[in-house]
């Protein structure tokens, strides 16, 4: 589904990824780890338009995607968090998935000018869905508080929702447990799991071994912007390279 | 007498934005419509008319520079540009200038369209800007095109302008020398852009810049097309002014380049500021307060120091008091008078 063909991001002298080849089969769960700095989130911002690859292509589905405006990726298929939060902090938590729906709505310049029927019909339906994911993310009861005056991890877990809300193929999650505690820990793995169930393919940068293990079909290990390691979880737990480089004892 | 009309308006306005019930509100609303619609029956004085008709065009810009700034957030510090484009887009069509005298209603269109153009062919080129950088360059067009009109003396008139413009006139009766039938275009085109700027609020679009003006690189991740959006918002937003550019310039009868400096697009950013930037209520509020400033306070203080035997204008010192009221307001209520919940919460958040 998505396909690195040797891609490499240079920043001045710095090489954050070095021709990294990597490809990502639909309907997984595949994770991407490595220490601060590996590269990690340089390749997500890659993937979804944000840095030009300095060489190297990608693919998604078949079309080559690096050449294309972020907004084009978004349309396509590919939906994205950060590792900062990036909400849109002053909307309403139903506003920013409503945000998030807006590749797929129809309503031109004189539909939003004059409220027509049918922009009043496909508003009402977009809200019905914005609502049904905030169910889905477990976020209800808060559809009309702002973005910016939601507890930490109910703002990642928005910032998922409003990823759903794009009706990714591809999710990019970067490093969405950042800062929960071991329950939305726990609920979060759960949330992977029924995304995937969703038919939708994740791929996510992580730090925290357990929730990456439990959830991941598929692990990349990155170091210096360069893999040094692939394979399933019980395959990289035991992989030396990895536990020299990056796992240390946190895994023995 | 004029001070009721504004005093009354703000207060309406203002009452209606801290009433929960949208029924009230609107029943205020319409009311307070109504007794302008009425206000001429009883009132026969064109010089109030002529006040409130200007009051009324700058209730439009303002409405037409909040879907720009307030909404989409791009700071625009050129605006008049565009007011001076629909000015002028009614002077060369409807005077002895060129021999052409289209009439007033379909000039309110072209202008309206022809401002919306030149607002994409103007915002064109800043789309990668944004803060600072855009005001320097929106400041540079808002420059460059009352010069243009200077010095394309051969079609505009160069320094002296255009006069002697037509009356405009409503099937086949003219406007003639009266101030109140432009009042009552004005109130028709402010309730317009009122429907207009309530629906673009609460829409696609409206969300679209809502998103950009708060994380643009996120809304582009989202999937928002932010080039199409943002120059929505400068053709939107232009449009408002070309309208407003139409009833200006038929009302004087005339327009020349200084009427459209630099300072009417401070004037109009100041309303936004003092009202309360991107609350469609809050913007209204600003023009009529600046505009009551502007044209009835300062101008009578001038009467009363004259009667006292003192000469200052104090139309000179207008810059002075308008610097003084924003400089009050950062201090005391950044978010101005009338504003937004949400620009009411940023700048506590700011703040804090
Ligand atoms: N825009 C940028 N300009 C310069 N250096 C950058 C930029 N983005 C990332 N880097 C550098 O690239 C390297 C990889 O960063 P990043 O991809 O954020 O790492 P990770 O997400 O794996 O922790 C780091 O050394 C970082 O400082
Ligand atoms: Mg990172």
């Amino acid at each position: 589904m998505l396909r690195l063909e040797r891609v490499s991001k240079r920043f001045g002298e710095l090489i954050a990824v070095n021709e990294l080849s990597l490809s990502v089969a639909a309907g997984s769960i595949s994770a991407i780890i490595g220490p601060n700095g590996a590269g990690k989130s340089t390749l997500f911002n890659m993937v979804s338009g944000i840095y030009r690859p300095s060489a190297g292509e990608i693919f998604f589905e078949d079309a080559r995607i690096d050449v294309w405006p972020t907004h084009r990726i978004a349309a396509a298929g590919i939906a994205r968090t950060f590792q900062n939060i990036r909400l849109f902090s002053f909307m309403a938590a139903i506003d920013n998935v409503l945000a998030g729906e807006d590749s797929h709505l129809h309503a031109r310049l004189w539909d939003s000018l004059l409220h027509t029927p049918r922009q009043r019909r496909e508003e009402k339906a977009a809200r019905e869905r914005a609502r049904e994911l905030l169910r889905f993310v477990g976020l209800e009861g808060v559809a009309e508080t702002y973005a910016r005056n939601l507890p930490y991890g109910s703002q990642r877990r928005l910032e998922i929702a409003r990823a759903l809300a794009s009706r990714p193929k591809l999710l990019l999650l970067d490093e969405p447990a950042a800062g929960m505690n071991p329950r939305e820990k726990g609920e979060l793995a759960d949330l992977v799991a029924a995304i995937r169930e969703r038919g939708i393919t994740v791929l996510l940068i992580e730090h925290d071994m357990g929730l990456v293990m439990r959830v991941s079909d598929e692990i990349t290990v990155l170091d210096y912007g360069e893999r040094i390691a692939r394979g399933t979880p019980a395959e990289i737990r035991n992989d030396p390279r990895v536990i020299a480089a990056y796992l240390g004892t946190a895994v023995a | 007498m004029i001070y009721a009309y504004f005093l009354i308006a703000i207060a309406v306005v203002v009452v209606a934005q801290r009433l929960p019930d949208k029924r009230a509100k609107r029943a205020l609303f319409l009311a307070l419509g109504i007794a302008l619609l009425c206000a001429p029956l009883f009132d026969r004085n064109d010089a109030t008319f002529n006040v409130l008709a200007d009051a009324g065009i700058f209730v439009l810009l303002a409405l037409g520079l909040n879907i720009v700034v307030g909404f989409a957030g791009l700071l625009d510090l050129g605006y008049a540009a565009f007011f001076a484009i629909g000015a002028y887009t009614y002077a060369m069509m409807a005077s002895p200038q060129f021999n052409l005298h289209l009439p007033f209603w379909l000039l309110l269109f072209l202008a309206a369209a022809f401002a919306s153009a030149f607002g994409i062919i103007l915002g064109a080129p800043t789309l990668r800007l944004r803060g600072d950088y855009l005001a320097i360059v929106t400041l540079g067009f808002g420059e460059i095109v009352p010069q243009i009109f200077q010095n394309l003396t051969k079609y505009t008139g160069g320094p002296n302008g255009i006069g002697a413009l037509d009356f405009p006139s409503f099937f086949g009766r003219s406007f003639g020398q009266s101030t109140i039938p432009y009042y009552y275009v004005v109130l028709a085109l402010i309730a317009l852009a009122l429907f207009f700027a309530y629906n673009l609020r609460d829409s696609r679009l409206g969300r679209a810049w809502m998103a950009i003006r708060e994380d643009e690189l996120a809304a582009r991740h989202m999937g928002i097309n932010t080039t199409a959006v943002k120059l929505a918002a400068f053709a939107l937003g232009a449009s408002f002014s070309g309208l407003a550019g139409v009833v200006f310039a038929a009302k004087l009868s005339l327009v020349s380049p200084d009427l459209f400096q630099f300072q009417v697009s401070v004037l109009i950013v100041s309303m936004l500021v003092l009202g309360g930037m991107g609350n469609i209520p809050g913007v209204v509020v600003g023009a009529l307060v600046l505009v009551l400033v502007n044209n009835v306070v300062l101008p009578q203080a001038n009467t009363i120091a004259a009667s006292a035997g003192l000469h200052v204008d104090f139309g000179n010192y207008h810059f002075f008091i308008y610097g003084a009221i924003l400089v009050g307001i950062m201090l005391f209520r950044p978010e101005g008078l009338l504003p937004s919940r949400q620009r009411k919460e940023e700048l506590h958040h700011a703040a804090a």
